[in-house]
């Protein structure tokens, strides 16, 4: 477990202070992949470079597993921080040093002889598929492979747990998705607890079990990332959400008044979205049969957290008033959100 | 090629032995400060480097005085310096006279100038990497050793070959304490005497010197950077 209780840091610039973490409080269970998603300023970066101490919070303990890093003296600290790999933004890989040196860097001084240390290198590199780049200058090596040496480099001291701040922010897209399916894998493969600062809600619906929302140096919203998907609380968190979703779009839509969302008579536009994890029945054709409706889906997102499906539909539902009344109570029985956007409905 | 080169330059034809010494007490003093300076100027601009605000072992106390101690002597014209150190000049080198007596004041001339050419090198460093360094459990002195100075060595490098090259000017002033060196030589017998060949021959020499250490300093710097 990594826990942080009462953590506060704030810094003194030109006179002025600033509270970049207040009074933050978190429990983080090991083996598991934790995003800490907020804007930037949010003190996401502070709080993360509080668990190594490369930040020492004004206030309050950092504890990992049995100890209580916060009390440690600077010597006993630097042993401690090998057990913590971080990996950042802008790679920060050594540039006078091969990308076999640069793995090797933190080897010095461990204990290893020098085959040992190669081998160890070898089987970091292949970890990361980087094998043939092993005599390559950081400079000779696209984004995405940099941050794969960073990686291997973050790992050779076997660490519990590994941060990665905004490691993927400076990558394409595609690059993105591969850094982020290599550190599942190490989480998967090494048991590694791995904790992912970001701003963009794609990483965390990608890879992470778990979610922490920042905003102005608090922590406003915490869980596992299906539910806060399924039902943020926060506004905040309501933008995130928002964000990895098109299900927004059909207020432009409506707000341009574009002739798919133009309803005529008896018809409304509803919204559905997944509550639960077990959103696998049939539900539109069932409504359609049951309460003699036309749902017309036009347009729907919907992906796969974990194994679970999450994001909704919007579709134009005509019929009955009645009828549509009572699929509206049907489906929120069956724990599926029920949104009315836009409404035509007649009573007969 | 003989004949050419003594008709051209009869006067420093006839004191060949004096110009070839001049050039050794040239290289005598170049390699003696240069060394000493060398140490201390990357002792100095580390230091420098790690104190100031924001460094790996902040001391602001520290970095305030010798942040003054190295404006005060760089403020000082050299020939001024030369003369006074003298007192402790005869402390450490037994003379004030002659290539020993030149050495310390050369050096208390080329240590504050180079220190401050460390500390631009190191400051043009990343500062993502300390805190790579530092992640990695990496303390001060590895950080030091493993990541400022290695990472730096292009930089270090042209601070270097820059101070050399200044090194060189200052020789030619240490001339007024009976130093020797090219310098002086030319100053003697091309200035003094008129003898302009003897100028021109040393200034030869010396913009050979300059090129030679600007070549290899270029050629490190090129190796080394990737």
């Amino acid at each position: 477990m990594i826990l942080l209780e009462n953590v506060s840091k704030t810094f003194q610039a030109d006179g002025k202070v600033v509270e970049a973490v207040k009074n933050v409080n978190l429990s983080l269970r090991e083996g598991k992949i934790h995003g800490i998603i907020g804007f930037s300023g949010a003190g996401k970066s502070t709080l993360v470079r509080c668990i190594n101490l490369l930040e020492r919070p004004t206030e309050g303990k950092v504890i990992l597993g049995d100890v209580e890093i916060t009390a440690l003296d600077e010597k006993e600290l630097r042993e401690e921080r090998k057990k913590i790999g971080m990996i950042f933004q802008q790679f920060n890989l050594f540039a006078s040093r091969t990308v076999f040196q640069n793995i090797a860097y933190p080897l010095k001084n461990s204990g290893l002889s020098r085959n040992e240390v190669e081998n160890k290198v070898n089987y970091l590199l292949e970890l990361v598929e980087l094998k043939e780049k092993s005599g390559a200058y950081p400079s000779q090596l696209s984004g995405g492979q940099k941050q794969r040496v960073a990686i291997a480099r973050a790992l050779a001291n076997d660490p519990k747990i590994l941060l990665s701040d905004e490691a993927t922010s400076a990558l394409d897209p595609q690059t993105t998705k591969s850094i982020l399916k290599l550190l599942k894998q190490l989480n998967e493969k090494l048991g590694i607890t791995v904790i992912v600062i970001t701003h963009e809600m794609q990483v965390v619906k990608e890879i992470c079990d778990n979610v922490v929302v920042m905003e102005n140096g608090r922590v406003v919203e915490q869980g596992d990332v299906f539910s806060i998907f399924a039902n943020p609380v926060e506004k905040i968190t309501k933008d995130f959400v928002d964000s990895t979703s098109n299900l927004t779009k059909v207020h432009e839509l409506i707000n341009e008044n574009a002739e798919i969302v133009r309803l005529k008579e008896g018809e409304c536009i509803l919204k559905f979205t997944y509550l639960k994890r077990d959103a696998s029945e049939a539900l539109v054709s069932h409504i359609s049969r049951s309460f003699e409706l036309d749902v017309n889906i036009i347009f729907g997102n919907i992906e796969l957290i974990g194994s679970y499906p999450i994001g909704g539909l919007i579709s134009v539902v005509s019929g009955r008033e009645s009828s549509i009344n009572d699929a509206i109570n049907y489906l929120r029985e069956k724990n599926v959100g029920v949104e009315v956007i836009l409404d035509a409905r007649v009573s007969k | 090629m003989q004949e050419f080169l003594s008709s051209v330059f009869p006067n420093v034809f006839s004191k060949l032995p004096d110009f070839f010494e001049s050039i050794v007490e040239t290289f005598i003093m170049l390699g003696w400060s240069g060394s000493i300076s060398f140490v201390i100027g990357i002792i100095l601009g580390i230091i420098l480097t790690v104190t100031k605000k924001g460094g790996i072992i902040q001391n602001i106390a520290v970095f305030q005085v010798l942040d003054k101690i190295i404006n005060f002597f760089r403020s000082i014209p050299f020939i001024i310096l030369l003369a006074g150190v003298m007192p402790l000049t005869r402390l450490i080198s037994g003379t004030a006279i002659g290539v020993e007596g030149a050495i310390v004041p050369l050096v208390f001339g080329t240590v504050p100038f180079f220190a401050r050419q460390i500390e631009t090198a190191l400051a043009e460093m990343n500062p993502g990497l300390i805190e790579a360094a530092q992640s990695m459990g990496s303390g001060p002195l590895e950080i030091i050793f493993r990541v400022y100075l290695r990472e730096c060595i292009p930089g270090i490098v042209r601070g270097t070959t820059i101070t050399a090259i200044s090194l060189i000017g200052l020789t030619a002033m240490a001339g007024a304490v009976g130093a020797g060196g090219l310098g002086d030589f030319a100053i003697r017998f091309g200035y003094q005497r008129n003898q302009i060949d003897v100028t021109y021959a040393s200034v030869i020499v010396l913009v050979a010197l300059v090129s030679i250490i600007q070549m290899i300093g270029s050629a490190i710097v090129r190796k080394n950077s990737h």
